[in-house]
């Protein structure tokens, strides 16, 4: 590693605050459709327990939200200071996506994250349904633009370059739905409800460990299974087609994470190995004949081209998107094993008398943000050397910078996010580690009001003063 | 027909910049007041003045940063890495005041930390953004659609004023802000610190003003040269009207006039730094015209804009409307 290169601490740059980033969002975009599913359930029921659960993760809700905002301010200056040029080149296109993004989730926040907030005995559960609803909207459309965009540089399309070199739009439609973007999409989304799930079925789990009579537990733990039983299967499928959708776009980023050097009529799967860039193969691997290409063809012959026909400088690098690949992909199966496991013990009855399985539940609690990570590395460095795949080089994109600035401000945003993040992680894991209170209401008295939008005049005297 | 899409988003761009400034303004110098505001209960409630409306003053930040990058790329792209030491010390003063305001009420004993990453990043962050200001004002060498200056350009004895500038003027709008939320002893502390803020941004003020026609040329013949002087003479006196109103209110304990008239000071130093930089972008380099994109982005995203920015502005207001009044230690409003 060369650490005097500026290129490189660039990349580290984004990785790590894209990655830290990326963390929350998933996190709120399952979370913000899970308090609408509870909120719903509990105006068709009426009981009171999926209240107590709804005004639980609201809580969580606000601090993984907030770290959200925090952390995204970054991403929208860091284009600029690090990537000037992609700015520059790429800004009549990508910048109108994003910002609409930046006005749906400011449009989203300034409504109607206040009243998902701020209980409904002060706005009637009718319209603070509908805010809650508006809120897990509000999460999709920020994904909708964000994965658009990031799309577009995977595929791009419908646009020309004009004589200064910059990107400029022709056909926005085409341009918003480019090739990649519907299976990118589904796949985040997917994604999303899967890790949050995850760590709904882990903390269900570990109130269950400590009561199992604990009714607001067992439905956080069975809603959580469900999903996972559900979802995680249907996750295999669309991930299946956007790999498909990758062979047919970007056939060496999938190259890289077969693992294949070398083109083959009848490719074979490479279960694990050690991919050598430099010597153009894969060291101590294990393999299985000929279905690679059946997995990729539907072919047992079919032909999967190997790196090899690519120049040394267009390929990406194949260890990390190999190993990225299987971590995701090891991730997603045992998410699907536990989904089908809790299955059997629904059928057998003894969901709630499973100790082990529980354990297992915790466990598995963090393997969504593993996978969701591991799926964006693999995206992303399997991107390389492109920013806007085939026609600008991320060499390009770099802004003129100084190696000593970029080094710098990567030590501080390292320090800085450890510290902080590290600290809302820990606030975030203490409020999941509190059982959920039945019949409270409310975030804590001695906190202030914390809310833009409506908030009509009911809530005044709620908050201890007389409009 | 055809608009003048790159003016309209100019204007626009300006005024997110503008509405920045004004509504986080109030909330990073209440930042900057606490650590002359030493007891809990006075913090608390200085907090809970800005807790129901500080996020949604930090998202014009985005919008003007993300306008920016959409609208007028080559200006993003050149102003950025001109300000890069500026920009990323006010992020990090940033985050470190947005996660504060989450934090400060889940700990007891962390409390205080919370409280300096509170102060501490909203001091940093003004600080930051003055230098960037002063920056700005100084120029931005662009040769070959890059930045051509070097690393340190940010950094000059004017810079470093219009930071401090910066800071005691956010200083001002957060003690106004407070002389118009509080009561009892932190109002009344409160007016001692506007007053004492008072006349150091407009002290401040006048020193930046006489120093910048001693930058460039252009702003000298801007401000100072026959006949435009008769077009620019009425900013610096409705500046000194401007202060006459604000001391005034601030000796006759007022509550909503000294806010008020710190916030047309600034506007009008807006103003006075877009008669400055018009027609350029990035001053004085690149104009507005020469940084924008094509008129499909411009278009596209004006249609958005549009249909939100009022809406947005709408509920914003609205909100300020329900929290009018006094707040208290509680986290109550009342009126």
């Amino acid at each position: 590693m060369d650490f005097s290169d500026a290129l490189l601490l660039a990349r580290i740059q984004f990785a790590f605050t894209v990655s830290f980033h990326i963390i929350f969002p998933a996190f709120s975009i399952g979370l913000a459709s899970y308090l609408a599913t509870l909120e719903g359930l509990w105006l068709w029921t009426g009981r009171r327990v999926f209240l107590d659960l709804f005004n639980y993760w609201k809580k969580i809700f606000a601090v993984a939200f907030g770290m959200g905002v925090v952390s995204g301010i970054v991403m929208s200056y860091q284009f600029g200071t690090n990537w000037s040029v992609f700015s520059d080149k790429v800004g009549p296109v990508i910048g109108p996506l994003m910002g609409y993004e930046v006005l749906s989730a400011f449009f989203l926040e300034a409504g109607f994250l206040g009243i998902m907030l701020f209980g409904l005995n002060r706005v009637g559960p009718r319209l603070h349904f509908f805010a809650t609803l508006m809120v897990a909207f509000g999460t999709f459309l920020s994904a909708f633009w964000i994965l658009s965009a990031n799309s577009w540089m995977h595929t791009p399309q419908g646009h020309a370059i004009n004589e200064a070199g910059q990107f400029i739009p022709v056909d926005w439609w085409q341009v918003i739905f480019n090739p990649s973007f519907p299976y990118r999409l589904a796949h985040m989304l997917l994604a999303a409800y899967i890790t949050t799930a995850l760590v709904v079925g882990a903390t269900g789990a570990l109130h269950l460990l400590r009561d199992r009579a604990d009714p607001a537990a067992r439905i956080m733990f069975s809603m959580a299974m469900w999903m996972a039983a559900i979802v995680a299967p249907i996750q295999a499928v669309v991930g299946d087609m956007h790999g498909l959708n990758t062979l047919k776009h970007q056939p060496a980023k999938i190259a890289a994470m077969e693992g294949h050097f070398d083109t083959y009529e009848g490719a074979p799967l490479i279960l694990f190995g050690i991919p050598n860039d430099r010597e153009e193969r894969v060291d101590y691997k294990v393999e299985i004949p000929r279905l690679g290409s059946f997995i990729l063809t539907h072919d047992w012959s079919g032909k999967v081209r190997g790196l090899k026909e690519w120049p040394r400088e267009q390929r990406p690098p194949s260890r990390i998107v190999f190993w990225s690949f299987r971590i995701m992909v090891g991730a997603g199966l045992l998410m699907i094993a536990l989904g089908l496991w809790t299955l059997l013990l629904r059928w057998r009855r003894t969901l709630y008398d499973a100790p082990w399985t529980w354990r297992a539940a915790l466990l598995m609690g963090p393997s969504g943000f593993v996978a969701v990570l591991a799926g964006w590395i693999t995206t992303e460095v399997g991107r390389q050397p492109w920013t806007v795949y085939g026609l600008l080089t991320t060499a390009q994109s770099v802004s003129p910078i100084d190696a000593a600035a970029v080094g710098t401000s990567l030590v501080a945003f390292i320090v800085v996010y450890f510290a902080l993040f590290g600290a809302g992680t820990f606030y975030l894991l203490r409020l999941m580690y509190k059982q959920v209170a039945a019949g409270a209401d409310e975030l804590p008295r001695d906190e202030p009001i914390r809310a833009a939008g409506i908030t009509p005049a009911p809530v005044m005297r709620e908050a201890g003063g007389a409009p | 027909m055809t608009l003048d899409l790159p003016f309209i988003w100019a204007a626009l761009i300006a005024f997110a910049v503008l509405a920045y400034v004004i509504l986080d303004g109030f909330d990073l110098g209440v930042g900057i007041l606490f650590p002359f505001m030493p007891h809990r209960k006075h913090r608390d409630e200085m907090m809970n003045s800005v807790a129901p409306v500080w996020d949604g003053n930090e998202t014009w930040l985005v919008l003007g940063g993300g306008g920016l990058f959409a609208v007028f790329p080559l200006a993003y792209a050149v102003i950025m890495p001109a300000l890069y030491a500026p920009l990323i010390v006010m992020l990090l003063g940033l985050i470190f005041r947005g996660v504060a305001f989450e934090f400060r009420w889940k700990t007891e004993r962390g409390r205080f930390l919370w409280d300096w990453a509170f102060a501490g990043g909203s001091t940093l962050a003004a600080f930051a953004q003055g230098i960037a200001l002063g920056a700005l004002v100084q120029g931005i060498p662009v040769a070959d659609r890059a930045y051509a200056g070097g690393w340190w350009d940010w950094l000059t004895p004017f810079s470093l004023l219009t930071g401090v500038a910066l800071v005691v003027g956010y200083a001002l709008l957060g003690a106004t802000w407070l002389v118009y939320k509080a009561e009892g002893e932190v109002q009344a502390r409160a007016y001692r610190f506007a007053m004492l803020a008072a006349i150091g941004t407009v002290a401040l003020i006048g020193a930046v003003s006489l120093w910048t026609p001693f930058l460039r040329d252009i702003y000298m013949q801007r401000w100072l040269a026959w006949p435009q002087i008769l077009y620019t003479a009425p900013v610096p006196l409705l500046v000194a009207a401007t202060t006459f109103v604000l001391l005034k209110s601030l000796r006759e304990k007022r509550e909503l006039s000294p806010f008020l008239a710190s916030l047309a000071l600034f506007v009008l130093c807006f103003v006075g730094l877009g008669i400055g930089f018009y027609p350029y972008i990035v001053p004085h380099s690149v104009t507005i015209w020469d940084a924008a994109g094509p008129d499909a982005s411009l278009g596209f995203l004006l249609i958005g804009a549009l249909a939100l920015l009022p809406l947005i502005l709408a509920y914003t207001a609205y909100s300020y409307w329900v929290f009018r009044g006094k707040v208290n230690a509680k986290g109550g409003h009342y009126h």
